[in-house]
């Protein structure tokens, strides 16, 4: 689509009048472009006066009760605080809060690392209520799912030039790699390469780029068992 | 913004009173995992949000739930709200806006039956009588700068926003060319915006 027609489309996204891949273009668009994101602040906010408009019942009093009781579950399950430190590109966060979270969105989008496959699998676990959420060192967590499904986010500096970090799944006497990264706090969550299964631990640690370890080397945290 | 939030404020009810402060404020305490500050937010905008919603999904249960989705999006993100970039009521609205829009075309049920008229549904509370006002004031000073619109813009803003149909569903229900129902929705909505602020409505609240 030519960068003109793109721009166009500012009035439909504020009105939610484009199909999925639209959206996504248009998002995708408005990561990079300054003007379109000033436009839609205000064409949102005249999208918005048009709520005003229907007349209708107040919502049933057990609704409240849902939404406060859901809000209150989530607090305890501890995921959701997770979720906002990873600035996970929930669509209509994105949607509203453009500049930050669009580009975020773009890097996690465009990013060769993760597959869309990945993204989802994070999400997953992340959203997931059920999932148990361990420290793994002092700068990370890891996030497990009831199914074993593991995603480990990190606030660590960016692993040293040469190095990588590692991740691990220990198992009683097993000890099986489970993922490689680079980036820490500037990085998306890593989805780890096997299941944790119950007891099992998740260990990190730093190797050296491109060699091949059997065994962390330079341990940087171990959670406690699952 | 400043401290214009009485329109819609909850009861005074609570055991830390928020309704004195600003959505702002309650964004960010919601951010810090104050569950008060959700409930204050929802009794402020649950009754706009379900009006909205039910225009949109045109059923109860599928308006309950975009509602319910809404706010813990709300929730789930405040930390992401930026003031400096939007205004709360037009986050938290086109949060629910888009959560309906969403259910409609999952649904496949947009626009099938009229909405019914005369639905019992118990009030949780009744407005204040300022609310109530500021309420009605705005509903039609928005439809006053509605009706100045040409019909077709405002054609093409009230399909797209209310009945959640695509900038292509528009244009193949209204047999015109997309590109004609991208310029009116375009003209419209930047005209909309334009007669808003002249009439003082530019922020989504009135202040009072």
């Amino acid at each position: 689509m030519e960068q003109e027609a793109v721009h166009d489309l500012v009035a439909a996204y504020a009105l939610d009048a484009l199909d999925d891949s639209e959206r996504r273009e248009f998002e995708e668009h408005l990561a990079t472009c300054e003007k379109c994101r000033e436009e839609l602040e205000g064409l949102r906010d005249a999208a918005a006066a048009l709520a005003y408009v229907p007349e209708g019942p107040a919502p049933p009093p057990a609704l409240r009760d849902r939404v406060l009781k859901q809000v209150h579950d989530e607090k305890a399950s501890n995921v959701v605080a997770l979720r906002r430190r990873v600035a996970l590109p929930a669509v209509a966060t994105v949607a509203v809060v453009a500049a930050a979270a669009a580009i975020v969105l773009a890097i996690w989008a465009s990013s060769l690392s993760s597959s869309l496959d990945t993204k989802n699998a994070a999400l997953a676990v992340l959203s997931n209520h059920a999932s148990k959420r361990m420290p793994l060192g002092t700068a990370s967590e890891v996030v497990v799912a009831p199914d074993g499904r593991a995603v480990v986010v990190s606030a660590l500096s960016p692993a040293p030039s040469g190095k990588t970090y590692e991740l691990w799944v220990l198992d009683g006497k097993s000890v099986k790699p489970a993922g490689l990264f680079v980036q820490g706090k500037e990085g998306e969550p890593v989805v780890l390469v096997h299941r944790v299964p119950r007891g099992a631990q998740v260990g990190l640690s730093l190797e050296r780029s491109g060699g091949r370890s059997d065994h962390p080397t330079t341990i940087v945290g171990v959670s406690p068992p699952l | 913004m400043s401290v214009n939030l009485r329109v819609l404020r909850g009861g005074a009810r609570r055991p830390r009173d928020y309704s004195d402060f600003p959505d702002e404020a309650l964004l960010a305490l919601a951010a810090r995992e104050d569950e008060e500050a959700l409930a204050q937010l929802y009794d402020r905008y649950s009754r706009l949000a379900y009006g909205l919603a039910l225009r949109i999904v045109r059923d109860q249960a599928l308006a309950e739930d975009a509602v319910q989705d809404a706010f813990m999006t709300v929730w789930r993100t405040a930390a992401s709200f930026r003031a400096d970039r939007a205004k709360p009521t037009t986050w938290i609205l086109t949060l629910v806006h888009r959560r309906a829009v969403d259910v409609v075309r999952r649904e496949e049920r947009r626009r099938a039956a009229p909405l019914v008229e005369g639905m019992e549904v118990p009030e949780e509370r009744a407005l204040a009588a300022d609310e109530e006002i500021a309420l009605t004031d705005r509903r039609r000073l928005v439809q006053e700068a509605l009706r100045q619109l040409p019909d077709e813009q405002r054609e093409a803003l009230e399909l797209a926003y209310y009945g959640g149909l695509t900038q292509s569903e528009l244009a193949d229900r209204l047999s015109v060319p997309l590109g004609t129902i991208k310029s009116r929705m375009f003209t419209g909505l930047r005209r909309l915006r334009d007669l808003l602020a002249e009439a003082g409505l530019d922020e989504p609240l009135l202040d009072l």
